[in-house]
């Protein structure tokens, strides 16, 4: 019980710190703005809930640096996020990617609506048949 | 089936489903994605001497237990005693990567709970170890004799998950028990 | 001597509650109105002595009584009084007891006012609810009892958790869990319902106003909630979706999706057995969430520190609740059509879809938050699903929904005439699509298509919620108003439309920064000069902090001084980060130190966060509508009083 609360303890100890980075990375701006998107975008993995941009363990510190390293060495995003997956899997990305699998996960929603959409229409379409008149009214709403 | 029953079918598989997430284990833990694969190459200075080098090449030929370690990791100190058993048994080459510390105090916690490594790697930046996914210590890596990864442990090691989870793969050659 | 008599005072409650559960139940069956008129008493007894162990509880932490465990662990000699009674509920046992602590006053209040309800009905309601109540008070005495013993008792405690040592924290909970088990009230309806077969649309009436109140308070815990994490966690950010955060949201939105389906029910009979079943989910998603957070099976920084045995007690307990429920609607349901109809164009129509989408929604929420584990189980492999999909996914359902909000609202019952309802509504749909381009181009200089939408659809909620109350300010003298009902709803949908106002403007046009910072220096952010005075050492009643003064200046001019901490808390050495905030209701100005660089040089992150109050006023006045709502003539006249007018009426006409 205590060492279960300890590791709540330290998970939110680490939660209420966040990233060094002092001043600009870069002097581009675009290269800053592409760091900063990535870095935001990627799983802080020793604490599981927060990005490498808003923790400021060692790991995450290591990661910011070994991104903004392939930023300079004119690696590409997808190159960038192969790097890390490869390494810790696809848990590392606060994104899925959009591959065969991930991309069901990003269709899913509008698939959800549709199908919600499909049975609506079937019941409308069954009451507009129906009579309209009835029964008891109420005040209001 | 009627249409009514739906919402019973459904809530009863996610329940199936709960049932089985809670026995599932620490939601925590982060398989390793080596597994079954070449362990990462690498070549770092030793701890103890800068100008020799270990790596994966030194590692090739036989089973070999890969820990990550630091001396500002309270779990590690936890599990040495247990590495220093494993290592006067002489059942497995154990191969240290000291990650993210001082040398200084490295070699000084060696010297002063004893060495369980037949050498370990200083990795002073870290590099190495992003190379092999490891995001906490103590992690173990147990490495077969063609430097496939089979295996990994993160958190203390002790004589129960060594059985259970190591000597089973090492006895069976592969990553499934 | 005061725990044990807790303890012994919740073993009471148990008692009472079995008595509770078993007699009016039995007794609606048969017929006996002494069984069914137990029920009253055995609820006011069980929550007399679930309160006594409360009190007891609460005498336990105030007194500083080391030799109980769960003070031992949660509380310290030098903790505030505010937080060593907020402490009580502070982590899972304590808060356990406040739960069952809630649900025994929430059945206490049906018992009471229930003058409408008829004899058997009230009993079934009261039997449920004491079902409900004996699991969980089981699940309190054989998992998770408060008053377990620490001997030898501690010196000190182990304090509580820093994040929670804040006022906003502290009624987070209580709020939150009033809606919660609130909506167990509007399942308890449905299953007595279910189980007489009396299901015609009276039984949508009683309902109503009891899930509006629970609804009401489950917003308002949330909003708590979001505002207590932007202003403590240090980032600026109001919404993560957590897993613990998602488990309170699920039951919201299908808590509102009922609301709305009950507004059908009540008015034409339709939709009955939708109704039942959001009533019935609706409290499941609440059980499902306790079991989430308190069984270890997800990650969250919110979880309470718990393990998997209490998480098989709770699901075995979620399994029974919500199958035995299921059953009964899988029997019941098929009976319910009826052969009411209504055209293409009407409210029912819009309800319907409110509906959809709503469930929608909430299926979404609950996908996200279950799918890694999923994924985990099946593959072994981990995916992600934060808020980069839970942001756009949640749109997907929503943004739909708000557009046909404004045009629902004011579409009448079984058909709506397609040119008046235009006539009504055209200039409003183009005053918000022009809003939509001007409030980001003039206001704030930037536009792009997902602002323009984003802008337009929060101004035509709040222009088309507007449009009935106006009406009714102009009105002639002497004719009727409004009703409170109708009032309630523009206001509630104006709340809607201000909290989207509130997301699309801060998620747009906020701005972060991250700088380093030292005593002399300033930095630029949104046209604001942050400088940084100096830093100083602080103590408080049980931390120790570093303080920076930052002056805020505007184009030289002074505009406030605000002072962010970084504090340790003496016991559990944990850092917390306090922020400094300009608070306002047009912007926030936020500044949070990071971490220390050097000698006296700190990182920190300042943000603007223009019309951010926006978010949780907006839902402030939800909840203020669903209150104005509940006010409504009809619910305050007596049910005997209304049955006597409604056939006077009937027999004149």
């Amino acid at each position: 019980m205590k060492r279960l609360f300890a590791l709540v303890a330290a998970t939110l100890l680490v939660s209420s710190a966040f990233a060094i980075d002092e001043g600009k990375r870069f002097d581009d701006p675009e290269l800053q703005a592409r760091y900063e998107k990535l870095i935001s975008e990627v799983r802080c993995l020793q604490c599981q809930n927060q990005s490498i941009k808003d923790s400021n363990v060692t790991l995450a510190a290591d990661l910011r640096r070994e991104i903004a390293r392939m930023i300079d060495e004119g690696q590409t995003d997808e190159q960038i996020a192969e790097f890390l997956v490869v390494r810790y899997g696809e848990f590392a990305l606060y994104r899925p990617r959009t591959t065969g699998k991930t991309l069901l996960l990003w269709i899913f929603p509008f698939l959800l609506v549709l199908l919600g959409g499909y049975a609506l229409a079937r019941v409308v379409k069954h009451r507009m048949s129906l009579p309209i008149d009835d029964d008891i009214t109420q005040e209001g709403q | 089936m009627n249409r009514f029953v739906w919402p019973l079918v459904a809530v009863a598989a996610l329940l199936v489903f709960l049932v089985m997430g809670l026995k599932h284990g620490d939601p925590r833990a982060l398989p390793s994605p080596f597994i079954g694969k070449p362990a990462p190459q690498f070549e770092l200075p030793t701890l103890k001497n800068p100008e020799v080098t270990i790596g994966t090449a030194t590692m090739a030929g036989d089973y070999a237990l890969v820990n990550v370690w630091a001396t500002w990791c309270v779990m590690c100190r936890a599990e040495h005693p247990f590495l220093l058993e494993l290592a006067a048994q002489k059942a497995i080459p154990i191969y240290g990567i000291n990650w993210r510390d001082s040398r200084l105090e490295a070699m000084r916690w060696l010297d002063d709970l004893g060495d369980p490594y037949l050498a370990s790697a200083y990795d002073e930046d870290g590099r190495v170890g992003i190379d092999w996914g490891v995001y906490g210590a103590p992690e173990t890596f147990l490495v077969d004799p063609q430097g496939t990864v089979i295996y990994k442990h993160l958190g203390p090691l002790d004589r129960v998950i060594w059985q259970r989870e190591f000597e089973s793969r090492i006895n069976s050659g592969g990553p499934a028990k | 001597m005061i725990p044990e008599i807790g303890q012994f005072a919740l073993i009471l409650a148990l008692a009472l509650a079995v008595c509770q559960t078993v007699l009016p139940l039995v007794g609606a069956h048969r017929g006996n109105t002494a069984m069914m008129g137990v029920g009253r008493t055995a609820a006011t007894g069980h929550f007399v002595f679930v309160a006594i162990a409360f009190a007891c509880l609460t005498y336990a932490f105030l007194t500083d009584d080391f030799s109980v465990l769960y003070v031992a662990n949660h509380s310290q000699l030098a903790l505030p009084t505010l937080y060593k009674v907020s402490a009580v509920w502070g982590a899972h046992e304590g808060s356990l007891l406040l739960w069952i602590l809630v649900l025994a006053a929430w059945t206490i209040a049906v018992a009471y006012f229930n003058a409408d309800l008829p004899d058997a009905y009230s009993a079934r309601v009261i039997g449920v609810l004491g079902f409900l109540s004996v699991g969980f008070l089981l699940f309190a005495l054989l998992t998770s009892n408060p008053f377990d013993r620490l001997i030898p008792a501690a010196a000190d405690g182990g304090d509580l958790n820093p994040l929670l040592q804040d006022p906003g924290l502290a009624i987070h909970p209580p709020l939150l869990y009033i809606g919660y088990v609130g909506f167990s009230v509007a399942f308890a309806f449905a299953i007595a319902a279910m189980i007489s077969g009396d299901l015609d649309q009276k039984w949508a009436r009683w309902t109503r106003p009891w899930t509006t109140v629970a609804w009401l308070f489950l917003t308002l815990g949330i909003a708590l909630g979001s505002w207590w994490a932007y202003y403590e966690l240090g980032w600026g950010g109001w919404w993560f979706w957590d897993a613990v955060e998602n488990a309170s949201f699920m039951p919201w939105l299908i808590g509102t999706a009922l609301i709305h389906s009950l507004a059908v029910t009540e008015k034409r009979g339709l939709f009955k057995s939708w109704t039942l079943l959001l009533a019935i989910s609706a409290f499941s998603l609440s059980l499902l969430g306790t079991f989430l957070v308190r069984s270890g099976i997800i990650v969250s920084v919110h979880a309470f520190a718990t393990d998997p045995t209490r998480g098989f007690f709770i699901l075995t307990f979620l399994a029974v609740v919500v199958i035995g429920a299921l059953v009964l609607y899988a029997w019941r349901a098929p009976s319910l059509d009826s052969d009411a109809g209504f055209g293409l164009l009407s409210r029912e129509t819009f309800l319907l879809l409110n509906n959809v989408l709503l469930v929608v929604a909430a299926a979404l929420v609950l996908i996200g938050t279950l799918a890694p584990l999923v994924v985990e189980m099946m593959t072994g492999g981990k995916i992600s699903i934060g808020p980069p999909w839970f942001n756009i996914a949640f749109l997907v359902p929503t943004l739909p929904l708000i557009v046909l909000l404004g045009m629902g609202m004011h579409t009448a019952w079984r058909t709506q005439k397609t040119a008046s309802w235009w006539r009504l509504l055209r200039i409003p749909a183009i005053v918000s699509l022009v809003l939509g381009v001007v409030i980001p181009l003039f206001i704030y200089g930037r536009i792009s298509v997902l602002l323009v939408v984003g802008c337009a659809a929060a101004a035509w909620i709040v222009i088309s919620s507007l449009i009935q109350p106006v009406r009714s300010l102009l009105r002639e003298k002497g004719t009727a108003g409004i009703p409170r009902s109708a009032l309630g709803m523009s206001v509630a949908h104006l709340g809607m439309g201000l909290f989207v106002i509130g997301v699309t403007v801060v998620s747009a046009f906020g701005i972060e920064s991250d700088q380093a910072l030292q005593p002399g220096e300033s930095i630029e952010v949104g046209g604001f000069e942050f400088h940084m005075v100096g830093l100083s050492n602080v103590r408080g009643p049980n931390f120790s902090a570093i303080e920076a003064e930052i002056e805020i200046r505007r184009d030289g001019e002074f505009v406030d001084t605000i002072r962010p901490q970084k504090r340790q808390y003496l016991v559990q050495k944990s850092w917390m980060t306090e922020a400094g905030i300009r608070a306002g209701l047009d912007k926030d100005l936020f500044v949070a130190l990071g971490d220390q660089l050097g000698q006296n040089a700190w990182s920190v992150r300042v943000q603007y966060k223009p019309l951010i109050r926006f978010i949780w006023l907006g839902a402030l006045v939800m909840a203020l509508g669903g209150l104005i709502a509940i006010s409504d003539r009809r619910y305050r006249r007596s049910g005997r009083e209304s049955e006597a007018r409604t056939r006077a009426a009937e027999a004149a006409a």
